[in-house]
């Protein structure tokens, strides 16, 4: 009974700011301003399919990358001793202090022609690089921001695999790069999944990074929604279909990942 | 719509109950655009009339707009620009103004009543104004642009910056083609479109910005772009290596206006403080703080003459002749700019050798 009490302040929670905007959505999405029911909403949805295709490009590419550097990262970080761990734990944490957006505004004075790269690399003779302005600069917003939430995910995992699998498969005669790939890899999916889960989602529907780093050359489903709400023609119940495709899209890419996960280990995602 | 309504308004009442800690005394809740103000003027409005000001800031019109549609809001003064204020009387979003209670009204330049917005001056004060045009920099460009075609050319590959939002950029679009910046006329509006896109695909633009203009021209990042008047004399100040063009077509003369939405709760309050805004001494402090243009004729005679003889701040009669305000479209047109503006968006810049 009193697990249940203090319970709900949670269950208060998640209904006002998960269920109920969840609802609307929906309901938005299948009413004209009229509040009639319609599915004309969803008429002239394939003009926005090459959106959904350039979002969807830049999340997965964005999405590898942390992937690559992530893993090595976290693998590394969990033979570490603990002192090594809390610091680089630290480091990994501390940007995430500083609000989404400052960061952003940082990089977007890092990488701008005259920027502080271009002219670290003139000090050496080299460049300049033309990188704002461009999808290398939001996929690189997307890599950076949302990197840690790859590399803990892994770490934590890695962490805390039962060491006694990698003695037993040493016993039985595999050699380093089979206990990775038979034993630890395997045993990591699970974090390497939910990972993937929290990279991809936040890409997929960013649209301040494409804004400020991509000086809007790039177009993304994020940008697309919020056009809905605060462009020209105000049309909410478009903004909520879209959103509501975007959402379809991000359960299935997760049932799909959840599947290569073969089941094993509910803990996984979302 | 009502059930609508109400399972917004129990959303609200459930996010709001815990700060409900409401001023007791007169208020007036206004929202302006940011850094549109001297903020001290709300203490010395506060002081003379006792009246506490709630001061809150939009990013854009369409921000506005929209926290005003959905419902929910309660603001008793707000600033909005010419066409917005056309879609919200259109839409009988606003509350008509009594005018014998804003007496300094008188103070205002006839020129700036009775524009297209509001014909029948019913339901706007003019607050600022002012006109967009082209910022370059001396040492980037070979030769000062003249019109907004100059946007268009192959040698500023890579060093123009536009406007972005779909009305700016593709109203600069109809003016460079000769078109007016309020034709409804979808075959004008997509040939706009076209020369945006062939700009865009031939790499001549290097960014879609709004405030993110100051720190690029400021940084010499961009030979040129797109923005208002007023925000050129303040990047002036940090890069005297800029300088201003009226485009020979004529660019957007914008007002924003202050009114009253019907939503308001302190109608009284709301004129008092319109009328306090268009105090000469007031108006003063305010265009010395943000640099546009007053449309009070006793405030701008009192003005320092370097700032009102600025043709960039107050242009000429023949100039400001040639610009056009924007006025309200209809709903079909303003859908049709979003579609054509994602066009704008999606076209992918080709790439070109030499």
């Amino acid at each position: 009974m009193r697990t249940k009490n203090a319970a709900v302040p949670y269950v208060f929670w998640m209904a006002v700011f998960v269920v109920v905007p969840l609802v609307l959505i929906v309901a938005y999405a299948f009413t004209n301003f009229d509040g009639e029911f319609t599915l004309s909403n969803f008429d002239n949805i394939d003009v926005f399919l090459l959106v959904f295709g350039n979002s969807l490009y830049l999340a997965l590419i964005a999405t590898v990358i942390c992937l690559l550097i992530a893993y090595p990262f976290a693998y590394f970080l969990a033979q570490e001793g603990p002192l090594f761990r809390k610091v680089a734990m630290l480091l990994i944490m501390l940007p995430m202090w500083m609000n989404f957006l400052l960061r952003t505004y940082a990089w977007m004075s890092i990488l701008e022609n005259n920027g502080f790269l271009n002219q670290l690399l003139g000090l050496f003779g080299l460049g300049p690089i033309r990188i704002i302005n461009t999808d290398v600069a939001v996929v690189l917003g997307m890599v950076y921001n949302f990197l840690p939430f790859m590399i803990l995910p892994i770490f934590s995992v890695i962490d805390k695999l039962d060491k006694r699998y990698i003695e037993a498969a040493q016993d039985l005669g595999a050699n380093k790069r089979e206990t990775f790939r038979r034993v630890i890899f395997p045993l990591s999916l699970p974090g390497v999944l939910s990972g993937v889960t929290m990279v991809f989602i936040p890409s997929i529907s960013t649209f301040a990074i494409s804004k400020l780093l991509g000086g809007g050359m790039s177009f993304l489903l994020g940008d697309l929604i919020e056009m809905q709400f605060l462009g020209s023609a105000y049309n909410p119940h478009l903004g909520s279909a879209i959103a509501l495709l975007m959402l379809v899209l991000v359960i299935i890419a997760t049932l799909v990942t959840n599947r290569f996960g073969n089941g094993e280990e509910g803990a996984v995602l979302i | 719509m009502k059930g609508k309504r109400m399972l917004c308004a129990l959303l609200l009442t459930a996010l709001l109950l815990p700060g409900c800690g409401r001023q007791s005394g007169p208020v007036v809740n206004v929202y302006n655009w940011g850094e549109y103000i001297d903020e001290s003027v709300l203490d010395d409005f506060e002081a003379e009339t006792g009246i506490h000001v709630n001061y809150s800031t939009f990013a854009s019109n369409e921000m506005l707009y929209s926290s005003i549609k959905s419902g929910g809001s309660s603001y008793d003064v707000i600033i909005p620009s010419d066409y917005m204020i056309a879609r919200m009387i259109r839409e009988d979003l606003l509350m008509e103004l009594d005018y014998s209670q804003i007496p300094n009204m008188a103070n205002l330049d006839a020129q700036y009543l009775h524009r297209e917005f509001d014909p029948e001056q019913r339901y706007s004060v003019p607050y600022m104004w002012g006109t967009t045009g082209i910022i370059y920099n001396t040492t980037m460009v070979d030769k000062a642009p003249e019109s907004w075609m100059d946007l268009f050319t192959t040698e500023l590959r890579g060093q123009v910056l536009i406007f972005d939002n779909p009305r700016d950029c593709i109203g600069l679009a109809l003016k460079a083609l000769g078109y007016s910046f309020n034709t409804t006329n979808e075959e004008e509006i997509r040939e706009a479109t076209e020369l945006l896109i062939g700009q865009k695909q031939a790499g001549i633009v290097q960014a879609y910005v709004m405030d993110q203009i100051f720190d690029k021209m400021i940084n010499n990042e961009a030979a040129i772009g797109t923005y208002y008047a007023g925000d050129y004399l303040s990047m002036v100040e940090e890069n005297p290596d800029l300088a201003f063009c009226m485009p020979e077509e004529g660019a957007n003369l914008f007002i924003d206006a202050m009114c009253v939405p019907k939503s308001c709760e302190n109608y009284e309050n709301a004129l008092a403080f319109i009328n306090f805004m268009c105090r000469d001494d007031i108006v003063l402090r305010n265009c010395e703080e943000v640099g546009y243009s007053t449309p009070s004729a006793t405030a701008l005679a009192q003005m320092d003459p370097e700032m009102k003889e600025d043709p960039v701040a107050y242009p000429s009669p023949e100039v400001l002749a040639k610009c056009e305000t924007f006025g309200g479209l209809p709903d079909d047109t303003l859908s049709f700019y979003d579609r054509e503006w994602i066009r704008v968006c999606l076209a992918k810049v080709k790439p070109h050798f030499g």
